[in-house]
């Protein structure tokens, strides 16, 4: 690839595996700092984006672990540079103390995980959905979540580049959760001209040299405008509790204030994080909710059923947490059944109990075999009584 | 063309099904603009595992990006057509490696063995051609991508230096075509 399709002005018509459109995506975003250990399924982020970033002024670092990754995109994205790491199951496992690092000093960066069978080394080859709840819950303590799921090419690069928009917008950590099949197959891809898509940057304070400066101290929307290093600006960066400066504190006050205000900057501005697709769920009396590739086999087991005459409809979460609650129980609205397919054994079907209560039985299509969902399977959980 | 039609390589990792997928998908959406997706499944050996790739190619929009229908298997080796035979419903066309696949295909099937490895190896020269061979071969056996595509798709996608060698094995393929399948070129008319 001799063209830098990011930087055209035209779009650029290809044909990538999921894996190469999301390096894409951040490429475009501004992201010009990968440090990753390689891991399949996600090992093509990495080898694409050590070719792709000295060409462009950026840095590539191949890490001798996944935690040390984490610890070099946190502290690159400090210096002001958009940063990127690409995992799978077990390095996402490794990467979680600094995940929560990166949400406690409020420093944006992206972290994508490409799912496989786990737990442990599992299955590296074979899809997998059953990360999900590791996305949402996986560092301790209580801590905002944005995760993300693409299902097609194009969704892969347009995703992550919205993962770098929440990042640098919310000042947090980002999770883009792909499963094996869409980071490995391949689609044509018509990637937007440089003007056509939308760049979130980081806020930054308005400050002159001298004037003080508390890096952790936020205006209304809770977000603190964030100085980079080596502006002029020092100040000091820790996962202990820190009040305003960021210098650690213990005061029970403060600590209340810091924990849920990092919640709450996610939580107040949800409905702009709130990415989803309904597919013929007006009157769907047979409600599919389905996320990353096994949406695609949702969607043909909905026209099937359709084509039987069975009002059936595909809700789709793009972005899986915060959960688009109340879009899931109005695409319910007329259900009777809720089907809920995922390559894991129920962990987002859980959720969407919890949604729905018990009026709405949920029916879980789960498959944990390292083969995709067929249609079929799908089909006889929405046609079954 | 049907809406869907519905394509699975099989055989060994190195035999160059992944890229073989990769270009016909590519001749049918980029040079043809048809909608395709390629996927495809191996194990953690970077060759000598089984390997599978499969295509998609429809004029509408491709849902499921995985073969439930097969329309054409190749296989390239036994244990491929042992295990994939029994997906395909009696309306497929198998292709099979002769050397590499002794079994014989059932019946029901409209089938075509021949020795595709072989041509790479002595009739081209160069074994690592025997994916295009395989292209060539399916190309002019079924039509599902026209030819200039397929050969700008190939010639897109190969090593400098090598795309004489990669047009003579389309050709070598297309030639095994009419040697080893007139039967269902005959048929199709």
């Amino acid at each position: 690839m001799s063209a830098e399709a990011t930087e055209k002005k035209a779009p650029v018509i290809k044909f990538l595996a999921g894996n190469e459109a999301c390096m894409e995506g951040a490429l475009a975003a501004g992201c010009r700092f990968f440090a990753g250990y390689p891991i399949s399924p996600s090992s093509e982020i990495a080898e694409k984006m050590s070719g792709r970033l000295p060409k462009l002024g950026g840095k590539f670092i191949q890490m001798e672990d996944e935690i040390a990754s984490m610890g070099a995109i946190i502290g690159a994205s400090l210096a002001g540079a958009k940063t990127m790491t690409a995992t799978s199951g077990p390095g996402f496992s490794l990467m979680q103390e600094n995940i929560g690092y990166a949400m406690m000093a409020e420093v944006p960066c992206v972290v994508v995980n490409v799912m496989r069978g786990g737990p442990s080394t599992g299955n590296p080859t074979g899809p997998s959905q059953s990360d999900v709840m590791q996305c949402r819950w996986g560092t301790h303590g209580d801590h905002p979540a944005i995760v993300l799921s693409p299902n097609s090419i194009r969704e892969a690069f347009d995703t992550t580049v919205q993962c770098f928009n929440f990042a640098e917008q919310f000042r947090t950590c980002v999770v883009l959760a792909m499963d094996e099949i869409v980071a490995h197959m391949r689609e044509k891809i018509v990637i937007p001209a440089k003007e056509d898509i939308k760049i979130v940057n980081r806020k930054k304070p308005d400050l002159k040299p001298g004037d003080p400066y508390k890096p952790y101290e936020a205006d209304a929307s809770l977000i603190p405008p964030m100085m980079n290093f080596g502006e002029g600006f020092r100040y000091h960066v820790t996962g202990l509790d820190h009040d305003a400066t960021g210098f650690p504190s213990g005061a029970p006050d403060n600590q209340e204030i810091l924990h849920r205000r990092l919640v709450d900057k996610v939580e107040m501005h949800k409905d702009e994080l709130f990415l989803f697709e309904n597919h013929r769920t007006e009157d769907a009396e047979v409600l599919v909710v389905a996320y990353g590739s096994t949406s695609r086999s949702a969607k043909r087991a909905v026209e099937e059923a359709r084509a039987q005459g069975i009002k059936a409809g595909l809700f789709r979460p793009i972005t899986l947490f915060p959960i688009p609650e109340k879009q899931i129980a109005q695409a319910a609205g007329h259900a009777k059944k809720v089907v809920v397919p995922e390559m894991n054994l129920g962990q987002y079907r859980l959720e969407v109990e919890r949604i729905l209560g018990p009026a709405v039985p949920v029916v879980g299509v789960h498959r944990v075999n390292g083969e995709p969902i067929a249609p079929s399977l799908i089909l006889s959980a929405i046609v079954g009584g | 063309m049907s809406k869907r039609y519905e394509i699975r390589l099989a055989g060994l990792g190195g035999q160059g099904l992944v890229l073989a997928g990769v270009i016909l998908a590519e001749a049918a959406s980029i040079f043809e603009n048809k909608n395709a997706v390629q996927s495809q499944s191996y194990g953690p050996e970077s060759r000598g595992g089984a390997s599978k790739s499969e295509v998609i190619i429809s004029d509408e929009e491709i849902d499921y990006p995985k073969a439930t229908h097969i329309d054409l298997l190749l296989c390239l080796t036994d244990a491929a057509a042992e295990k994939y035979l029994k997906d395909c419903p009696e309306t497929a066309l198998v292709i099979a490696d002769s050397d590499l696949v002794p079994s014989a295909i059932p019946e029901k099937f409209r089938s075509v063995k021949a020795p595709i490895t072989r041509l790479a190896r002595e009739t081209v020269g160069k074994e690592f051609v025997t994916n295009i061979v395989a292209l060539g071969l399916i190309q002019e056996l079924t039509g599902i991508v026209g030819l200039p595509a397929l050969e700008k798709a190939v010639l897109d996608r190969v090593p400098k230096g090598t795309e004489d060698l990669n047009k003579r094995a389309l050709e070598v393929g297309r030639e095994a075509a009419h040697e080893y399948g007139a039967h269902i070129l005959s048929a199709k008319g």
